[in-house]
């Protein structure tokens, strides 16, 4: 999960400002460049990272656009989300239980430190170890020896040789392979455990930047990378180096780019939604992402359990006009959903039976709700909770309007004011109404947006969703072997998941983003995040 | 007068307590838990979350954080930030930059703002006069974001004259445009505080004293009015600029300025307790000791309320 939280509250002020000056956004010309610049340093927007440089400790785009750059993993994942070795030299397994994973040798650290078989297996056991207190342990929830109660090594992990190394899972995942492009699995040097405060600080890596000098992390402001010339992988880098810059509004970095300050947006604050294709033209980016967007019904809730709440949640979901909430609200900068996980997925489908419940039909939903009514009249109001720091308020009231317009029952939003309290009330189950929820994956695979949400007892279950049907069929998923047939059960998981809606999907958020005049190959990966190593700048 | 001085230091030792508790009793209150929010959309593990609270000693109870925290201020530790930064280093980073921007505007602001107040007192009525007086109800009118968008396009994107936002280790120049903006409200009130003053001075018996004596103009405006005038002027001034010290969040968004109001904003919406308390703590102490020279200084401009004791 990685987190993408700014700070949003000026940026709704912003919009007044915007409005009044779209007029006159002169789109600078573009000067046909010569040969690009081998050393040319791109600069793109941040965030401050919210935790120190070390890999398994990051959970958020700004410390992740920094650790992905800086570290090379066993693969990594091309535009379209499909995994290639990067340290890797082969990854096999018979059963997917047990990986036998093979690195190229010869490969170094930027302080010279071979990479190895320990390098990797040092650095899962520090993640995983419970009083290192790593906010990514989770992704070694599913290898032997791993515990949540005490501190215990995982000892599914065997060092066969310099280059060798096993991992032995509790069970069989057949995406196990896919998630080992997450930043949770990079290696660590051995000069990392000495002092891994001081490494959190001046990571070194073994990707395809890294750090321009020791302090290069300028806190609040910016992070200098350049080129690592040891890296010779898949993403070996077509610029001089990165200069990340940290901003804390989204607005501020939109103005350097239209100034030419900065090269590479891929955030387009809301306030420029409505001018932002017009203003950058065909250096506009906007295209789907791997984050999926909801609201989620916890059964507790009265009306909301067995045959009724099934009716209802029917109802409530046809009763969205997601089509102009988007267009409208968003201004086309999200996607409507049409099932549970993201278009840019491997294996995602539009033409899930059942997915017709995702459009908006307001007779359909009329006729369910009164049939809901038949078994158990409804009482009181429908209510979706939200922080208001998120810029949430407007599809919510929208969202809501739609539903009482077409159910005419009395429906509203629920804000509170920080992220922070409201997910404390929804992690401690107090919350009485639905709630916003989203998704962004940590690996491209459709289980990612399964598994950890509805699956009985999963970390995420915020809804407390249980359905064996779904358990199996989401077992099955992960012990086929072959990714293709995988696919076919978590899609019928799906179609299980259309009728019982534990939470409505509601859009898949785009990426937006811009690039300035002097640099090409601008290209987004399926996480949202452009790559980097392929821009060049001329 | 230093008997008064160290009185007033004095004082300042309860408020600097009373203001840590309450503050820390605050971020306390408020609701929500800052290691949830770490995880995002994400559940987190109730014993991983167990090991963090505890790290930042949130699993202790309110009274004995507070004394974990003030133990730590007096041995020069103000805790750490969730990204592992001691705040010590964050105060030390960000004030500076705060500084030199309240500075700048200060200067801005104090130059201009008295400047023409000072030419429309003595016009009164006049075409300046006017003109002066509805630009500054045009500035004071304004949100300041609106003045700060405003100028950051005209002048950042389509003039190109300056940058949009302030760059890497906040240069001078960068902070020239956040300056203006900074400085444009307080222009205009200065403009009006001064305007006012210096018409109910050059009214006053002393001045008429001193053209009959046969001074010029030269001397009596300098000395005997705008001297005299200052007094509302300065009042203002010291309070702004501990306003200007303690952050612009606003105008530092949309600048990018990493200065105080920007850092303590991100701090407040994170729940890091002892960071926002740490900042807060400055804030008061800049407060007083900002209060203390404005009383001190007073002195120097009207003799009448010198302390004499």
């Amino acid at each position: 999960m990685k987190i993408n939280r700014l700070g949003i509250a000026a940026i709704a002020l912003a919009a007044v400002g915007a409005l009044t000056l779209s007029g006159c956004a002169g789109g600078g010309a573009a000067t046909p460049t010569a040969s690009s610049n081998a050393k040319a340093i791109i600069t793109t927007n941040g965030s401050e990272p919210q935790n120190p440089l070390v890999p398994t400790n990051i959970n958020e785009v700004g410390g992740g656009k920094i650790v992905d750059a800086v570290f090379a993993g066993l693969v990594y994942y091309d535009a379209k989300g499909a995994p290639i070795n990067d340290a890797a030299d082969s990854i096999k397994s018979d059963d997917n239980k047990t990986f036998t994973i093979k690195i190229k040798s010869g490969l170094k650290f930027t302080n010279d430190e071979p990479v190895t078989s320990s390098s990797f297996v040092d650095a899962w056991q520090y993640g995983a170890l419970l009083s290192n207190a790593q906010l990514g342990s989770y992704f070694f929830e599913n290898i032997e020896g791993f515990s949540y109660d005490e501190d215990s090594p995982l000892t599914g992990l065997k060092v066969v040789d310099d280059t060798t190394f096993t991992v032995t899972l509790t069970d069989a995942l057949s995406d196990f392979p896919l998630r080992l492009g997450y930043s949770a699995f990079y290696p660590l040097p051995a000069a990392a455990f000495k002092d891994i405060a001081a490494f959190g600080e001046n990571p070194i890596g073994n990707g395809p930047y890294m750090l321009a000098a020791k302090g290069a992390w300028k806190h609040n402001e910016k992070i200098d990378l350049v080129v690592n010339p040891a890296y010779d992988g898949g993403r070996k880098a077509k610029n001089g180096g990165l200069s990340i810059i940290f901003y804390a509004n989204q607005g501020a970095a939109y103005s350097d780019l239209l100034a030419n300050n900065l090269d590479v947006l891929d955030a387009i604050p809301d306030s420029a939604y409505g001018t932002y294709e017009k203003d950058l033209g065909d250096r506009a980016v906007n295209q789907p992402s791997a984050v999926f967007q909801s609201f989620t019904i916890p059964a507790r809730l009265a009306h909301f359990d067995g045959e009724e709440g099934t009716l209802r949640r029917a109802a409530i979901s046809m009763a969205i006009n997601r089509d102009e909430i988007t267009k409208i609200i968003f201004s086309g900068t999200r996607t409507p959903a049409s099932d549970f996980t993201s278009p840019v997925i491997d294996g995602w489908s539009d033409k899930l039976k059942g997915a017709d419940v995702l459009e908006f039909n307001a007779k359909q939903a009329k006729k369910l709700w009164a049939e809901a009514d038949a078994i158990s009249p409804w009482t009181g109001s429908f209510q979706i909770a939200y922080n208001a720091d998120g810029g949430h308020q407007g599809w919510v009231d929208a969202a809501m309007n739609s539903i009482k317009n077409t159910l005419g029952i009395d429906a509203s939003g629920a804000p509170y004011p920080t992220f922070k309290e409201a997910r404390t009330l929804i992690t401690d189950r107090t919350i009485q109404t639905a709630f916003r929820t989203g998704w962004q994956a940590d690996y491209p695979g459709l289980f990612n947006f399964l598994g950890p949400i509805y699956a009985t007892k999963a970390s995420s279950n915020d809804g407390d969703y249980s359905n064996p049907k779904f358990d199996a069929l989401l077992k099955k998923g992960s012990t086929e072997s072959d990714l293709a047939a995988a696919n076919k059960d978590f899609q019928a998981a799906q179609e299980i998941l259309l009728q019982d809606l534990p939470a409505i999907p509601l859009w898949y958020a785009n990426v937006t983003g811009g690039y300035g005049t002097s640099v090409q190959n601008v290209k987004f990966g399926w996480n949202s995040v452009p790559i980097y190593n392929e821009i060049t700048k001329g | 007068m230093t008997g008064y001085i160290f009185r007033r230091i004095l004082q300042a030792i309860p408020v600097f307590l009373g203001t840590t508790f309450l503050i820390y009793f605050m971020v306390f209150a408020m609701p929500g838990d800052p290691i949830v929010a770490l995880f995002g959309d994400k559940t987190p593990n109730p014993a991983v979350v167990a090991q963090l609270r505890a790290q930042y000693h949130l699993d202790q109870p309110f009274i004995v954080q507070y004394l974990i925290y003030l133990g730590g201020i007096f041995r020069g530790d103000f805790g750490l930030s969730f990204s592992g930064e001691p705040v010590t280093a964050i105060l030390a980073r960000t004030f500076p930059v705060t500084a030199r921007l309240a500075i700048l505007a200060l200067l801005f602001e104090t130059f201009f703002g008295i400047l023409v107040g000072l030419v429309s007192g003595l016009r009164k009525g006049k075409l300046f006069d006017a003109s002066s007086l509805a630009v500054s109800l045009i500035l004071i009118s304004l949100p300041i974001f609106v003045i700060a968008f405003v100028g950051q396009y005209v002048f950042g994107v389509w003039l190109g004259w300056a940058r949009t936002t302030v760059s890497s280790g906040a240069p001078l120049q960068d902070l020239i445009l956040p300056a203006l903006v900074l400085a444009s409200v307080s222009f205009a009130q200065i403009v009006r505080l001064t305007r006012a003053s210096v018409i109910e001075t050059s009214g006053l018996d002393f001045v008429r004293t001193a053209y009959s004596k046969g001074l010029s103009s030269r001397r009596v405006i300098p000395v005997h009015i705008l001297r005299n005038s200052l007094i509302p002027v300065v009042t203002y001034l010291a309070t702004d600029f501990g306003v200007l010290l303690v952050g612009a969040t606003i105008t530092e968004g949309i600048f990018n300025v990493p200065g105080v109001g920007n850092t303590l904003y991100q701090a407040i919406i994170r729940g890091e307790g002892p960071t926002v308390v740490s900042f807060v703590t400055v804030m008061v102490l800049i407060y007083l000791v900002v209060n203390i020279l404005v009383d001190l200084f007073y002195g120097l401009l009207d003799p009448r309320i010198r302390y004499v004791k």
